[in-house]
């Protein structure tokens, strides 16, 4: 049972990220239809405005220490980061060791603006030609973007920890009088998924911005009629989809160091995702999310493993395949999204 | 009226008998006057550098090729001559090889089989290579060997650990400097016994391909052999990148040792998730919990960073030895990088050394002549210690490290600190052993 309880929390934990990318990516192709290939890039670059705080915040001034040698037999110079020493060691050391989560403030303004610049910039010449164009462009912008990350911070993952405080596990069974530790930053993230994921909902259900945005989703011709600028709230949804994912980047760091592929390494997931759950649909994209997640935790298990060899390698387009062919739009599609 | 003998029909037959004729690639035929494919002529020799330049590992083949620039300069008589001056063959000069000066192009692995060959392939047949060197994975290891043995030239491989480079896949044209995943089983267990006792159960997570699978292999076999059990081994998939629902099994077992067979991102990835999981918090069969990483680079265990504090591994070579070999190549390549060399770039700086000293001993660039320098070849001076290039498999034999995650590292090199340094005698195996069974060293080819 406590194996079987962990393996829904960590379903649901991985699940989070995959219905954050999802969502994003539904979002845009909902709004805008264009599929976006270089959505996992954003989510890269969210984790990296992570890395680049951290490394702001521990940018350092250098004292020798005689005492001290490096590895040439040389003095060894000490490192002491300028925040450490204007607000004192123990101040300092706090706002560093929180970086992740001060990120948070940063990334969102940063992925703003680069969803608006490259919706603006390059993607809104593609809306009117063929899906597989808009595929090869934004493929080649990600791909274009991971270099450039890869050219400033390097091919090796780093590390992006958490704050101490929210280090270790927890032992979340304690409530239902079973043992079950889990670690206490994943539950932060699944909890931080879900608040975003109900804010964006609210924000499209209980706001006129959103009312509009929805109402073009379903018909944008006649809400142009109406004199709504609906391309102008798209181009906004699609700066808060790219925010969306950036924050899921930076929020995903301490749980695996950032590397400039994890992009790439999430975006196929993410598209059965969203073809599982329905092109177009946003509950069907967080719903696949999760439960794709879930299903991937337990076809990891001993027994799956054992019972069906490699069934933890195909499990989530075997999935795909089998929902495609009992449903064709997917779990929560609707009809008429892609479709002649 | 005369009646020709040309048909249409013949005419298409011959153009395409003599098409295929010249489309086939010129190192697969004969050419005309050299002796052996890319014998140099002019008053240079060009090496090919194969490195993977982009992908997961670029960084690794980054420090590959810093340490293969260093030993052209070095060859050809520039900086402070690093390992020349301690390396017990005193053939090398300082005048590049056999008198021409060295030249080096390179290539692009990716880390993928297919890109490393058609790199290899390009720098043989366009660039004149007559050498290549690097790489940072078995499985371009093999690929760019067998391409090498049908090319006529020599390949000193970089940074491979696999079985299979030198077992079943090995080559007369190959030679691999780096240990192996027998060795780091057979260096690793009496350490694992002496630190964590002989009743352990071990659950193995393991990269599934071929480089995973030999070490697995290599680790149950010395680990069983000491007494440990195996509760189980698990593949993971290469492209995997969190590894929680593999670990959470763990938990529940029985297992107090954790093996992790992954390198490079995955064995960042999976360490971390490990300890975020508490895994070295917990005390299993009244044992405190341990994890084990049986192949450890610089490069990873930046990339883990605090992760591996006190997390036991194996590697090839570490800068902190304290041998002539050692401290001539750190200083050289710190004081020129401002950085300590990894055992990767040490492995490439190494074999091109013993490629240019191969070539002056047998007075030729003739791959045959060289394999037969290097075969049975027994040296020191180039870090490691005693060293000897195997004859029956041309697998480098030397003393293995075993080392562990700095507990206190006082800089940002210091992230591992060697715990033994064992003898070559323990990690030496007889050339028909069954886990290096099945190949066949064939013959040197010299190309043309």
């Amino acid at each position: 049972m406590d194996a079987i309880l962990l393996q829904i929390l960590n379903g649901l934990d991985k699940g989070s990220a995959y219905a954050l990318i999802a969502l994003g990516l539904t979002l845009i192709f909902g709004t805008l239809g264009v599929v976006n290939f270089a959505h996992g890039a954003l989510f890269m670059i969210g984790a990296f405005c992570a890395v680049t705080l951290q490394r702001v915040l521990n940018l350092s001034f250098e004292t020798i220490d005689e005492t001290q040698k490096d590895f040439l037999g040389n003095p060894l110079k000490v490192k002491t980061p300028y925040v450490e020493a204007w607000f004192g060691p123990e101040a300092g050391a706090w706002i560093i060791d929180w970086a992740v989560p001060l990120a948070l403030v940063i990334a969102i303004p940063i992925m703003l603006l680069v969803g608006y610049v490259m919706e603006r910039g390059l993607i809104k010449h593609f809306y009117k030609r063929p899906h597989a164009d808009q595929i090869l462009v934004t493929f080649g912008l990600a791909i274009v973007m991971q270099e450039i990350v890869k050219y400033f911070f390097g091919a090796n993952p780093i590390q992006t920890p958490p704050p101490d405080a929210l280090n270790g596990v927890a032992n979340v069974g304690m409530l239902i009088g079973m043992d079950i530790v889990y670690p206490v930053w994943r539950i932060v993230y699944f909890c931080f998924a879900t608040l975003i994921i109900g804010g964006i909902f609210a924000f499209l259900q209980f706001t006129t911005f959103g009312m509009v945005v929805r109402a073009g989703m379903a018909d944008r011709e006649t809400v142009g009629l109406l004199g709504i600028n609906i391309d102008r709230r798209f181009t906004i949804m699609f700066g808060i989809a790219a925010a969306v994912a950036g924050l899921a980047g930076v929020m995903y760091g301490p749980i695996n160091p950032p590397n400039y592929h994890m992009g790439m390494d999430f975006l196929v997931l993410s598209f059965v995702v969203v073809v599982v759950g329905g092109m177009g649909s946003l509950p069907g994209a967080v719903l696949a999310g999760f439960l794709l997640g879930i299903l991937e935790s337990f076809a990891s298990t001993t027994w799956a493993t054992t019972t069906i060899p490699g069934i933890n390698q195909i499990i989530i387009y075997l999935v795909a395949i089998i929902v495609l062919l009992t449903r064709p739009r997917g779990l929560m599609g609707r009809k008429g999204v892609m479709e002649e | 009226m005369t009646k020709s003998d040309v048909t249409r029909r013949g005419v298409l037959k011959s153009g395409a008998v003599a098409g295929a004729g010249v489309a086939l690639p010129t190192i697969f035929t004969a050419s005309s006057a050299a002796a052996y494919t890319n014998e140099p002529t002019g008053g240079s020799v060009t090496l090919g550098f194969n490195v993977p330049q982009t992908g997961p590992y670029a960084d690794e083949g980054n420090d590959e090729l810093l340490a293969q620039q260093l030993a052209v300069e070095h060859l050809n008589g520039e900086g402070d001559s690093g390992c020349l001056n301690t390396f017990t063959s005193k053939a090398l000069k300082g005048n590049g090889i056999l008198g021409k000066k060295v030249e080096f192009v390179t290539g692009d692995t990716q880390t993928k089989s297919d890109a490393a060959r058609a790199s290899a392939k390009s720098m043989i047949e366009k660039d004149g290579a007559i050498m290549i060197n690097g790489g940072s994975s078995s499985g371009v290891a093999v690929a760019v060997q067998g391409l090498c043995q049908e090319a006529g030239v020599i390949f000193m491989a970089g940074l491979t650990h696999a079985n299979d480079t030198t077992g079943k896949d090995k080559k007369a044209n190959g030679f691999r400097h780096f240990f192996n995943a027998y060795m780091s089983g057979a260096a690793l267990a009496p350490v694992l016994a002496a630190e964590m006792g002989k009743e352990r159960r071990a659950y193995h997570l393991t990269a599934d391909y071929n480089w995973g699978w030999t070490q697995e292999e290599s680790i149950v076999a010395s680990t069983e052999a000491m007494g440990w059990e195996t509760v189980n081994t698990v593949k993971t998939p290469l492209a995997s990148t969190d590894f929680s629902s593999y670990i959470a099994p763990v938990l529940n077992s029985g297992a107090d040792v954790l093996v992790l067979n992954h390198y490079g991102g995955n064995m960042v990835n999976s360490l971390t998730n490990a300890i975020q999981f508490g895994l070295l918090d917990k005390v299993v069969n009244n044992k405190d919990f341990k994890i084990v990483v049986p192949l450890y680079s610089e490069l990873m265990a930046a990339g883990a960073g605090e992760n591996i504090k006190g997390v036991l591994g194996s590697m090839n070579w570490n800068w902190q030895l304290q041998d002539e070999g050692t401290k001539a190549f750190v200083k050289s390549f710190g004081e020129k990088y401002g950085k300590p060399p990894s055992n990767s770039a040490q492995t490439c700086y190494a074999q091109v050394l013993l490629y240019a000293d191969a070539c002056e001993r047998a007075g030729t660039f003739n791959p045959c002549g060289v394999a037969e320098a290097l075969e049975g070849f027994e040296f020191d001076g180039l870090g490691n210690g005693k060293t000897l290039y195997r004859a029956d498999d041309h697998q480098c034999f030397k003393d293995v490290l075993v080392v562990r995650g700095a507990l206190n590292p006082t800089n940002a090199y210091d992230t591992l600190e060697i715990v033994e340094v064992t003898p070559v005698e323990q990690v030496t195996y007889a050339p028909d052993h069954p886990m290096f069974a099945g190949g066949d060293l064939g013959k040197c080819n010299p190309g043309a």
